[in-house]
Parts: C-alpha cells; sequence; structure tokens
C-alpha cells in the first residue's frame, strides 16, 4: 500500500481537534533512543545501519500500542513525493526524508504515532495530538518507550541517561513542541519581544518545518532544548506554562486589533479572501500568508459557519507534495504549473466559504448604530 | 594565484578567518594548507555551531590530556566530534566523558540525568545500593563485635550475590 492510501485525507485529517486549537494547531513528544553496541547512524557503516534496522523495525511493529494496521516501510522504498508527502504532515523530519536502506518509517493508524528508524538516532519515536496536549503525548510515547524497552536495551548510563548521536539531546532524549497560529501578535508586531522572552527560558521559536526554516503563514514551533539535568514531566510542564501565556497574549493581540484596530484586520482578511478566490497563480509562500488570514478570520466569525478545517485543509493541500500527488502528472509537474494548479485548487475551495461580514467585527462597536 | 607558504604551487585552499575582530585571508595549496591546520575549514565550525563557541576546543584539550584519541568500539576521534558535533556511538560518551562535561555544562540544565530510568537499570542501581548497605552493617556490626550479626549479614550478603 502507497503512503498516500494509507494517510488519511487532508479534508479528514484537519477535521481533528483538540483544546485551544484556535491557537495551538498541535502538540508532540520526540524521544531519541540508541541500541548499546552499534555505533549512531550518522557515524556508522551501511552493514551496521541494517543490522539496527532488522533489529528494531520488527521489534516497533509489534508494539501493541501501535495497533495491527500500520505503515511500516524502508525509506528506500518509498519515492520522493511520498517522503515529502510525509514532511508536510509533520510525520517525518526533512532529514529523515533524505534517507534511504537501512532507515525506516512505522506509522500507526490514527497517524498520532510516529517512529522513524536510523534518523540521527537509530530511534526517533513521536507522539502527536491536535490542539495544546503536551501531557497526554508525552503519556503516550512514554508507555511505546517503556514497551520498547522490554524488547531491545538502549543504551543507558546513570550519569549521562539515554546516550544520544548528538549531545544536544542527551538524558531524557525528549523534544516537547507546540505549533502555535499567531497571526494576533504578528500584526500588532509583539511577535519578536514573545520570542526573546520564550528564548530567554531556554526554549527554542522555529519556522513551520523545525530547525531552519521560515515562519510562513504565521507559523511557530516552540520547543525545549535542555534535554539533561531534570526529568521530562517538569520539561513538559515547564512548556506547557509558557504556551498557555502565549495564547493569552495572542487572544489579547487578537482582542486589542479587533477592538482598535478592525479596519485593518478587515483589509488583511478581505484581501486574502479576494486573492485566494480570484488569483490564477500563486506561489506556496504567498498561500500560505493569505491563508493565515483566511483562518484568522473564521476565527473571529467573519466566514459564518464556515469551520477552522476548512482553512487548515487548504493550508495542507497548498503544500507541493500534497499539490503534486493530487495532479496526473504527479512529480513531472513543474514548479510554473504548480502554482496554476495551487490557485485553481484555492479558488474551488475558496468559493465554498461567504464573503466575509464586517458585522462580527464592527458590530460589537456599533451595535447601537441602525442597519 | 600561488601559494602564500610555499610559493611554487598553486593555492587551492582559500580561507577567511577572523580573529580578534581582524580579517585574515589565507591560500594555500593543498600540501601547506593540511600542514598549517588549514586544510577544512567547515571542522571549525559545526561543532561549535552546534554546541556553543568553544565546544571543539574543550574537547580537544580534554582528549590531548588523557591522550587518548579515538574510541576502542567504533574508532570515532576527535577530528569526528570537530567536523560533526556529533558522538559515534554509546562507548564514546565513556571515552570521551572528560572534555564533554565542559561541554555539557554550557548546554543543559545540569550534567546528571535527572529523568526516566529503564527498568532493568533501575533494579541494578537499586541492588547495588543494597550490596553497599550491607557491606556497611557488616564492617559496623564486626567493629562492635557482634559477631552473631555479622554472620547474619554474611549470609545474607552471599545469598543476594549469588541470585544478582
Amino acid at each position: 500500500m502507497s503512503i498516500l492510501e494509507f494517510l488519511i485525507p487532508a479534508s479528514g485529517a484537519c477535521l481533528r481537534s483538540g483544546p485551544h486549537d484556535k491557537i495551538v494547531l498541535s502538540s508532540r513528544v520526540r524521544l531519541a533512543r540508541n541500541l548499546t553496541t552499534v555505533p549512531f547512524p550518522s557515524h556508522s557503516k551501511k552493514a551496521d545501519r541494517i543490522k539496527a534496522y532488522e533489529t528494531l523495525m520488527p521489534a516497533v511493529k509489534s508494539l501493541a500500542q501501535l495497533g495491527t494496521d500500520t505503515f511500516a516501510e524502508s525509506m528506500d522504498r518509498l519515492p520522493a513525493l511520498d517522503k515529502q508527502l510525509l514532511v508536510e504532515r509533520h510525520l517525518i523530519s526533512r532529514e529523515h526524508a533524505a534517507k534511504n536502506a537501512g532507515s525506516g518509517i512505522v506509522l500507526n493508524r490514527e497517524e498520532n504515532l510516529c517512529v522513524m528508524v536510523n534518523e540521527e538516532d537509530h530511534l526517533r519515536m513521536q507522539a502527536l495530538r491536535p490542539g495544546l496536549q503536551l501531557r497526554q503525548a508525552w503519556t503516550a510515547i512514554d508507555a511505546i518507550d517503556s514497551a520498547l524497552q522490554e524488547k531491545v536495551e538502549f543504551a543507558f548510563t546513570e550519569r549521562y541517561g539515554f546516550l544520544t548521536a548528538c549531545p544536544t539531546n542527551l538524558g531524557t532524549g525528549i523534544r516537547v513542541s507546540a505549533m502555535l497560529h499567531l497571526p494576533g501578535l504578528v500584526l500588532a508586531e509583539q511577535i519578536n519581544q514573545i520570542i526573546q522572552a520564550v528564548n530567554k527560558l531556554g526554549l527554542a521559536v522555529r519556522g513551520l518545518y523545525g530547525e531552519g526554516t521560515e515562519a510562513l503563514g504565521n507559523v511557530f514551533q516552540v520547543s525545549n532544548q535542555m534535554t539533561l539535568g531534570e526529568p521530562e514531566s517538569d520539561i513538559v510542564e515547564r512548556i506547557n506554562k509558557v504556551l498557555l501565556q502565549i495564547i493569552e497574549h495572542e487572544e489579547n493581540a487578537r482582542l486589542s486589533q479587533t477592538e482598535k484596530k478592525p479596519a485593518v484586520l478587515l483589509n488583511h482578511i478581505g484581501r486574502a479572501y479576494g486573492v485566494l478566490g480570484n488569483s490564477w497563480s500563486i506561489s506556496s509562500k504567498e498561500a500560505m500568508n493569505l491563508i493565515s488570514f483566511l483562518r484568522l478570520g473564521v476565527d473571529l466569525g467573519i466566514f459564518g459557519e464556515t469551520p477552522k478545517s476548512l482553512a487548515d485543509e487548504l493550508f495542507l493541500r497548498s503544500q507541493p507534495a500534497h499539490l503534486q500527488l493530487a495532479h496526473p502528472l504527479r512529480d513531472k509537474l513543474g514548479s510554473d504549473e504548480r502554482d496554476l494548479f495551487r490557485a485553481q485548487m484555492l479558488r474551488e475551495r475558496t468559493a465554498l466559504i461567504p464573503k466575509p461580514n464586517p458585522q462580527a467585527l464592527l458590530g460589537r462597536r456599533e451595535s447601537g448604530s441602525p442597519e | 594565484m600561488v601559494c602564500q607558504f610555499c610559493k611554487l604551487k598553486e593555492a587551492t585552499v582559500h580561507v577567511t578567518e577572523i580573529a580578534d575582530n581582524k580579517v585574515k585571508k589565507v591560500d594555500a595549496c593543498a600540501a601547506c594548507a593540511k600542514e598549517k591546520n588549514y586544510n577544512d575549514p567547515a571542522a571549525f565550525a559545526i561543532a561549535d555551531h552546534l554546541l556553543g563557541l568553544g565546544a571543539s576546543q574543550k574537547m580537544e584539550e580534554a582528549s590531548e590530556a588523557v591522550g587518548v584519541l579515538s574510541c576502542d568500539q567504533c574508532g570515532y576521534t576527535q577530528a569526528d566530534f570537530k567536523k560533526s558535533g556529533r558522538l559515534g556511538c554509546a562507548r564514546c560518551y565513556e571515552i570521551f566523558s572528560d572534555g564533554l562535561d565542559s561541554v555539557l555544562k554550557t548546554m543543559h540544565k545540569d550534567i546528571r540525568h535527572r529523568g526516566k530510568v529503564p527498568a532493568a537499570a533501575q533494579k541494578a542501581a537499586e541492588g547495588a545500593q543494597r550490596l553497599q548497605r550491607l557491606n556497611k552493617d557488616l564492617q559496623k556490626a564486626i567493629a562492635r563485635e557482634d559477631f552473631e550479626t555479622a554472620a547474619r549479614l554474611r549470609d545474607e550478603i552471599k545469598a543476594f550475590t549469588a541470585v544478582g
């Protein structure tokens, strides 16, 4: 079965919902683990990588927590476009997409548990949840880790904890992160202050696809950097606290923009609606930035009953691999044609959304004025 | 361009260094570059970039001090660390631990693990602790010439080590 057939379609994937999901798109907890005797993947010969692969793939696949209906495949058997699709769904890293023989992926039916074999470490396992659900994600991946420890021995010392290829992951091997949509803070020009404050707390703020990527569509990723010297639950709780504060700031920013500068908000949202509904060629960067305002409009009630999942679906389907796999030419679709095809998809979908209703914003302010 | 060191061969390695706020340009042939350690400018960067400035130097000093140049399990060397900022295998953490601690201090909350412990390691640690306690009690019993207790403790230690 190909990954496209296995994955829940974009429209369904975007229906998932969780606490605070107007602002927190998803929560994730990742653990890094290694075998004791085989060199780490970055330093090992092909024979060693295959040894690790053959030890780990069956062990992971047999985990009861992943269920019976899993997608398990060697990276060399996945076409480039399929790998890119997994990156766009945030199921594997860009680094892992570049791997071939000796590396693999195991994904469960619900697409909320995903294990990468032979990424930078022998195992990178992650639990994903919609909205703000860091504790739930940690509990889920903790259970997977404990179950695996009954089958294989992980490199561990009392002093350093779990050993990882890069010393930055040493100890707990944990990376706790959340994807945030922060158009309010960007419009209010408060985003840099927030990023600086978050950095001071030892947390990293990155773009849409993690390390070294741009914050397209006002989407930011917040994660821990320190992994050694404190328990996993402390790290999870600290990030949770910080996220609740960011959520509050974003809500306040949206509220004050609505009250003080409704015309600026309406201008951004209205123009986004206009361009998305009428363009004939659009780059993914432009599309993502416009869809961000569309989603903000949905959150503010400007588009009537339009569900936020529609905006999320547009965001996902605007990504290159999603577009290419939806087109008969697939990987032969050039970037110019892709921009045409993206615009077509966006026009068709935006046509389903009612025209923006300014009264949703202005109504509150001018409730006493005549119709 | 000719090599600025031997002034004979063609310069193929070009490095721009910034030290003490001064820009220094080096144009060397492959042989001289290797001799003067300009062979791989990228080697300066990655470990320092990933782990903080000076990380690779600290590791280097520490490994030179103990005279260990490579890992006996995977063959990883100091230069590999400098280049990639990563270690080769689990054993490397023992081999390079002297230099590592100063690197870890700059990037983590503490240099001792306080998180999850594998069930097997937990059991082993508890066993070691118990054994230590029994031995201590045994010494005390012998010191106060309480041979009855000492004999009982000795048997307990014997039984415990036989199982473990």
